[in-house]
């Protein structure tokens, strides 16, 4: 009983056949144009998967932003916890 | 094996769309952002912004409410993280040099039999992407994948909203009092006069 893992890279052990990709990427496509709005029929596979990698790339580039925006903003603004009450009922609005 | 079930992976996503779900992100992430100010910050602007994204993707992972597995591997990798710099505190050299070295034997490791078509690769790379997934099964991948994109989106939502709010507040404050009053003004909220 051979030990795979740190060989074997799929999981469960299975080779994932065309038929199988295809299949799951036409359902990730649909559920892609969903989320992005846009009707892309004729996207291939490897298309998709790229776009979806791009796309959450982008979403995390976002995000660091945001954080530094915000780090700086709280830096000067000296959030206070009135300054934070004030906020969240803002947004519980 | 499925994490959800089709319908449970829907609502999901209505979940993650609606307003209610950001107000609650918002304000959990206003509550955490705060301790984060009050405990010794590090100096320089990155580390302050990679500090906050911490924040903001740990109370994310919190809000998935242990559903979905990236949810469970942020929660997971930062206990880690804890634990490992606990332990680097203890004994720095022996940790560093047994857990860089095995790192790297893993990272280098290429396999010679087989080079992946190129669609695998690409679902590899998205498997990197998502938290926890690096192994997953094409179909779980995809499941988490979605429920990641829309929980991303909230969060990107969600801190913009902030962000906005933040700088109008600072221009407001700015507009109405000048420096010294504003500190005077906080000083009371912190520490109101007993009166």
């Amino acid at each position: 009983m051979s030990s795979r893992r740190s060989r074997s890279r799929q999981s469960g052990g299975s080779r994932i056949s065309d038929d199988q990709i295809n299949d799951l990427v036409s359902k990730l496509q649909q559920l892609l144009a969903e989320l992005r709005h846009r009707r892309s029929d004729k996207a291939s596979a490897a298309r998709v998967l790229q776009e979806t990698c791009n796309y959450i790339r982008s979403l995390h580039k976002e995000v660091d932003d945001l954080s530094e925006r915000l780090s700086e903003l709280l830096e000067t603004t000296d959030v206070s916890s009135a300054q934070a009450a004030v906020i969240r009922s803002l947004l519980t609005q | 094996m499925e994490n959800v079930s089709q319908d449970q992976a829907k609502n999901n996503q209505i979940r993650w769309r609606s307003a209610a779900e950001q107000k609650t992100y918002s304000s959990k992430l206003v509550e955490a952002l705060r301790h984060v100010r009050r405990s010794s910050p590090p100096d320089n602007v990155s580390s302050r912004g990679r500090a906050v994204r911490e924040k903001a993707d740990k109370v994310l992972a919190i809000a998935a409410k242990g559903r979905m597995r990236w949810s469970r591997a942020i929660l997971k990798k930062r206990l880690k993280l804890r634990l490992s710099n606990h332990k680097k505190a203890k004994d720095r050299s022996k940790l560093a040099a047994a857990g860089n070295s095995r790192r790297k034997n893993l990272k280098i490791e290429v396999p010679k039999k087989k080079r992946l078509r190129p669609l695998q690769r690409r679902v590899r790379v998205l498997g990197r992407l998502v938290p926890g997934c690096r192994k997953l099964s094409l179909p779980n991948l995809l499941e988490e994948v979605t429920d990641y994109i829309a929980a991303l989106e909230m969060q990107v939502r969600a801190m913009a909203t902030l962000t906005e709010l933040l700088t109008g507040a600072n221009a407001v404050a700015g507009n109405v009092a000048e420096s010294s009053n504003r500190l005077e003004i906080s000083r009371q909220l912190e520490h109101p006069p007993q009166s």
